[in-house]
């Protein structure tokens, strides 16, 4: 019965050789690690977020004047609304999390080295569209960190000479943000950017079976076949999909099929990193102030400006560099700069090697100061801009930066260790 | 290099705590527990009779706290829902709002969220620092919040709270020493009977904040549970299938 729907299916259109293609005879390193779970979390959380805000949508209002009590509507009168809305906004740092350590785990192994720079490209996209989503996102509870947030944010726009005053108008809508600024960002939120989302994510898989997963080594783990024997290789004992042998061309070494290896590896991760998410969800759901900010508690009132104002913590990075250049205009190029230079990065790093396990000590130390200026701007950018700390922030953006310059400079003639024939 | 980046590092998380208010206060912890239903109920009364005159609760509704507190809903509705008709209503008052703004320099925030707001520990230790000062309009100053618009409504329970200063040696000299705010005697409790009244409005407070809290922590418990014993179920689901590739 069940065979004869899927040659039915398969007759009309190719289902099981598509996911043969894409999964049951993909050809994965064996020697994935700890770092190579948050691609499949990221997709986990993609998918949390649009079931969860598809049973938000249900409930949530949005205009200025009942936003805010449609949320606290959810949160007291709706059967699992409070559920519903901490995994949605839980969900939403935690995306960045996962997506933080993804793009780290690519530094690391040179990912995005060729032939993967495309692949690269599209996560990058996938990040931009992410801060977009997420800013438009935290608009909607209408509270006080919402409104003076966006404000703040749609103000970085307002400094582009020349058309910088009609482009903060027609982002919001209005003069000031108002109900026209929610109504335009929900429909943005609930519709536009997830769409757009879904198809980078999308093109992101497809160009990365095209060229097949990196891996801790850096290694290829197809090869061209030259007909000799390769000892000991577990590769052997499976069958892999035509399309990436290319009839006999090619040879897969030490790599296994994605399903069943990686699905119940990818499953471990997954319940681990369930486990830290729902201790957020049902144990802290504030995340400490910083998933949800406590003046957002508080309506949108544009009379009365916060003490402090703050971007969510995964924008502090880049508001440290904003507000670490004197001037307004270059503090947002500079900003805008930290982004494009990380897209660059197939084209800065001129290493033929891509793992981080076979290249220079400065190499490592350069990574290490990439990682320590990153977190030190995030930490910055949720703290007031005292003198200490602007000057901090100089200090740290220039490091941020020299990530960038140094690599560029040592890796065209950098001494790497030799590499491994085959995977560890 | 990396230890000089360290050191700094440490600096900024040294000076955060500074940077972080200029005004600061030390802040009491509000001995509140969520689970103690008399004290949520006794706390549920101080706002019905203290509070609700001026501020409301716009997004809790009667039916809600009767059921979270373990009121049945028509002794709820003759004890404690003065201004309400129906049991599902918010917890509203009738004072006109635009009066309220004028009489008092700024509308009296709504309630329901306060705690989230600000915090248990700020409100219980706010509710204990009214002290007298005849410069402001209703003749009371608070410690926490300089300048605040609030009268001491609570002042019938405390009594007439005054900053309080001794005559103590310092470095050989005398020197009047501010010791902390005291109440006078014409208050209806004893200082340690206010201190608990305080808490239960706060315990109160805390609960209409987030009053998905009581049910949260059992479920995620059962939750955290069900997961430990899957993770370790899929743990060994992956070793099993990984002997094929070691």
């Amino acid at each position: 019965m069940f065979k004869n729907l899927m040659s039915w299916i398969e007759y009309r259109m190719p289902f099981m050789e598509k996911m043969n293609l894409h999964v049951m005879q993909y050809p994965a390193p064996k020697n994935f690690n700890f770092w190579y779970f948050f691609g499949s979390l990221a997709m986990l959380v993609l998918v949390n977020q649009i079931v969860t805000g598809i049973w938000l949508t249900m409930n949530f209002e949005p205009s200025a004047e009942r936003a805010f009590a449609s949320v606290e509507y959810i949160m007291r009168d709706v059967d699992y609304g409070w559920l519903l809305r901490y995994m949605h906004s839980t969900g939403a740092s935690a995306f960045f999390v996962v997506v933080y350590l993804h793009m780290l785990r690519g530094m690391m192994y040179g990912s995005y080295q060729k032939p993967r720079e495309l692949l690269w490209i599209f996560g990058m996209l996938i990040f931009l569209v992410l801060m977009a989503e997420a800013f438009m996102g935290y608009l909607l509870p209408w509270g006080q960190m919402s409104f003076w947030g966006a404000q703040v944010i749609i103000s970085i726009f307002g400094v582009i000479p020349g058309i910088g005053d009609d482009l903060t108008l027609w982002i919001r809508g209005d003069y000031v943000i108002s109900g026209a600024t929610l109504n335009r960002f929900f429909a943005l939120h609930v519709i536009a950017l997830p769409l757009v989302l879904v198809i980078l994510v999308f093109l992101h898989i497809i160009a990365l079976h095209e060229v097949g997963s990196n891996n801790p080594d850096g290694i290829d783990v197809k090869r061209p076949n030259d007909g000799s024997k390769i000892e000991n290789n577990v590769s052997d004992k499976f069958t892999f999909h035509e399309y990436f042998t290319k009839g006999g061309k090619k040879i897969i070494v030490d790599a296994i099929p994605f399903h069943p290896y990686y699905t119940v590896k990818d499953i471990v991760g997954v319940v681990g990193f369930l486990l830290l998410f729902c201790g957020v969800i049902f144990f802290a759901p504030e995340g400490g102030g910083f998933f949800l900010e406590p003046p957002n508690f508080e309506p949108a009132n544009p009379m009365k400006t916060p003490d402090h104002i703050a971007p969510v913590w995964y924008f502090t990075p880049f508001y440290a560099i904003l507000r670490a250049v004197p001037d307004q205009l270059f503090g947002a190029i500079f900003m805008f700069l930290a982004i494009i230079f990380l897209a660059l990065l197939p084209w800065l790093d001129r290493c033929p090697v891509r793992s981080v396990r076979y290249r220079s000590t400065l190499h490592k130390l350069n990574l290490v100061n990439f990682c320590i200026s990153f977190v030190v701007l995030g930490v910055l950018g949720v703290l007031p801009a005292t003198p200490t700390y602007t000057l901090l922030a100089q200090i740290f953006s220039f490091t941020y930066f020299a990530f960038f310059g140094l690599l560029w400079l040592y890796s065209k003639n950098e001494k790497t260790k030799p590499l491994p024939v085959r995977l560890s | 290099m990396l230890k000089q980046l360290f050191s700094v590092l440490a600096l900024v998380a040294s000076s955060a705590a500074l940077a972080a208010g200029g005004h600061v206060v030390h802040l009491d912890k509000a001995p509140i527990d969520l689970h103690d239903k008399e004290s949520l109920q006794r706390g549920a009364k101080m706002f019905q009779n203290y509070c609700l005159g001026c501020h409301q609760m716009e997004y809790q509704r009667y039916s809600r706290t009767f059921r979270d507190l373990g009121i049945p809903d028509d002794v709820g509705m003759q004890e404690l829902a003065f201004t309400a008709t129906k049991v599902g209503d918010f917890i509203k008052n009738s004072a006109p709002k635009a009066d309220l703004a004028r009489w008092f320099g700024a509308p009296p925030p709504d309630l329901t969220n306060v705690a989230r707001v600000r915090g248990p520990d700020w409100i219980y230790t706010y509710l204990r620092s009214f002290y007298v000062d005849p410069s402001r309009p209703f003749g009371v100053n608070n410690e926490v919040f300089p300048l605040v618009g609030m009268p001491h409504v609570l002042q019938e329970l405390q009594g007439v709270p005054s900053k309080k200063y001794e005559t103590r040696l310092v470095d050989g000299e005398s020197k009047e020493v501010y010791v902390g705010i005291v109440a006078d005697e014409s208050g209806e409790l004893s200082p340690e009977e206010y201190d608990r009244a305080v808490a239960d409005l706060v315990n109160y407070l805390e609960y209409t904040g987030e009053p998905s809290k009581l049910e949260s922590r059992s479920l995620g418990i059962k939750v955290m549970i069900f997961l430990l014993i899957f993770f370790v179920l899929a743990f060994l689901l992956k070793k099993e299938y990984w002997k094929d590739v070691h």
